[in-house]
């Protein structure tokens, strides 16, 4: 088996899950930080629920809803003829549950903090709802995109539990990186397990002070 | 008088509570639920209560390499336990066969588990490289000329347990497993259990190993004794196993 392999696929799945999140997220963090609602402590709850829950739980019910006989699975296996557990696509909806709070809260914080009046100006001069996002909310919350990216790609990475669970361990498919460092250390193949390891402690060091020390120079502009 | 009187009682305390300390069982996932029944009985003669870890033979055989505190190993291979004795980490002279594994086919979805195989859908099997029925059933795949066609829709259990319960669950359309889970796990039977036949894969003949941390351990050794009793061989043949040496 090719050593670096599962890292590679681990970076794709983590790659596909953070563009996923950060165009499906945007809305809900937006929504989040602008709504009076009464239904947003709810919506909320829902939201950070996948930091609370053990992996197993996440993993129990997707394998349910996932599988051939499930509610998504057998809609998707009538659609394309493939099954959702034990596949890439899988561990993508898995990933997007999984990591979602990572990418909605640091978002919501940063459109919390826009100015409101600067949005409703622009609204007055006749710009659209679509293009005061775009040309001022966007802009003025690169950070909390930065992190959200940085944060769901990362936790993404580091998946382990839910994949144990609905992934079934397939070479190329669904054995990522943590899985892979899980069997070498199983098989006491320490060397295997220690080249890899390093490989993913370097980044998430790397990654996190880049994403630090990025903020540090935002916030002082 | 009173200092006196307290420190036998808590010495009887202390020796109380040693007798209660459990012993503590590794057991390959393929037997988990033998061991289970086996369990009941034995404590009921003896009072003394295990207290079980199961896995896949391969880790356990990690977790003990690296000083995990168990009594009794029940592997399912002899690779391993024989492993631990030339590394000198068992109780020299207790290692012995007390079953002999079979290959179960079981679908919940296929009436038939042979066409179940040469399907679309995925077959569940142990991971070969910790698991001995994941290894066993890869052989069986490559002796029936199925490995290579099948090689992206075999999904891989943590061990024997998992491999199951993908195939229970539906997610796999069938599931290369071990005797116990089909005959004792608590679910719906299958639609299509088959036994493989053995001349299909390497045998798999389970030891036992009592480990050096139990060399003095009385109840431990009882423990192994019992597993060699003829009641004990009725409740692992009636599970489908071939009883021990």
């Amino acid at each position: 088996m090719n050593l670096y392999g599962p890292l590679w696929l681990s970076a794709q799945l983590a790659l596909v899950t953070t563009l996923i999140l950060l165009v499906l997220g945007t809305p809900v963090a937006w929504w989040l930080a602008r709504t009076g609602s009464r239904w947003k402590p709810a919506v909320q709850a829902v939201v950070a629920m996948p930091i609370v829950l053990p992996p197993t739980v996440l993993g129990f019910y997707l394998l349910i809803l996932l599988g051939p006989q499930g509610a998504i699975g057998s809609w998707w296996v009538s659609l394309t003829g493939n099954a959702l557990t034990f596949s890439f696509a899988g561990l993508v909806i898995a990933s997007c549950i999984y990591s979602l709070p990572f990418a909605v809260q640091p978002m919501q914080t940063a459109f919390e903090t826009l100015p409101r009046q600067t949005l409703e100006r622009a609204r007055t001069l006749g710009a659209s709802r679509l293009d005061a996002f775009v040309s001022i909310a966007v802009p003025l919350s690169v950070r909390g995109f930065v992190s959200g990216a940085v944060l769901a790609f990362a936790h993404t990475l580091g998946e382990f539990g839910v994949v144990l669970m609905v992934g079934g361990n397939i070479p190329g498919e669904t054995r990522v990186v943590s899985i892979a460092i899980y069997d070498h250390v199983e098989t006491l193949n320490y060397g295997a397990a220690h080249h890899l390891s390093v490989v993913l402690l370097a980044f998430a060091f790397t990654v996190l002070l880049a994403m630090f020390a990025f903020n540090q120079r935002w916030s002082r502009r | 008088m009173r200092v006196r009187a307290l420190v036998i009682l808590l010495f009887i305390a202390g020796q109380a509570m040693a007798d209660d300390e459990p012993l503590h069982v590794a057991v390959a996932s393929n037997f988990s639920l033998v061991l289970a029944q086996i369990e009941e009985h034995y404590v009921l003669r003896t009072g003394v209560p295990l207290r079980i870890t199961s896995g896949s033979t391969g880790k356990l055989y990690a977790q003990i390499v690296n000083g995990a505190p168990f009594d009794i190993f029940l592997a399912a291979d002899v690779d391993r336990p024989a492993r631990l004795e030339a590394q000198g980490l068992t109780v020299p002279g207790s290692r012995f066969t007390y079953a002999h594994g079979r290959l179960i086919l079981w679908s919940r979805t296929h009436e038939d588990c042979e066409q179940a195989l040469r399907g679309e859908g995925f077959i569940a099997i142990a991971n070969p490289a910790t698991a001995p029925f994941g290894r066993a059933a890869q052989e069986y795949l490559r002796n029936s000329g199925l490995l290579d066609e099948a090689t992206g829709r075999i999904a891989y259990g943590e061990n024997v347990m998992q491999a199951f319960h993908f195939a229970a669950t539906g997610n796999a359309d069938v599931g290369i497993v071990s005797p116990a889970l089909v005959n004792a796990a608590r679910l719906e039977p299958g639609k299509c259990v088959a036994v493989v036949p053995s001349h299909l894969h390497s045998p798999i003949e389970q030891q036992a190993v009592l480990l050096a941390r139990a060399a003095d351990n009385e109840r431990a050794r009882n423990l192994l004794v019992f597993l060699q009793s003829d009641f004990v061989r009725q409740i692992i043949e009636r599970n489908g196993y071939g009883a021990g040496q």
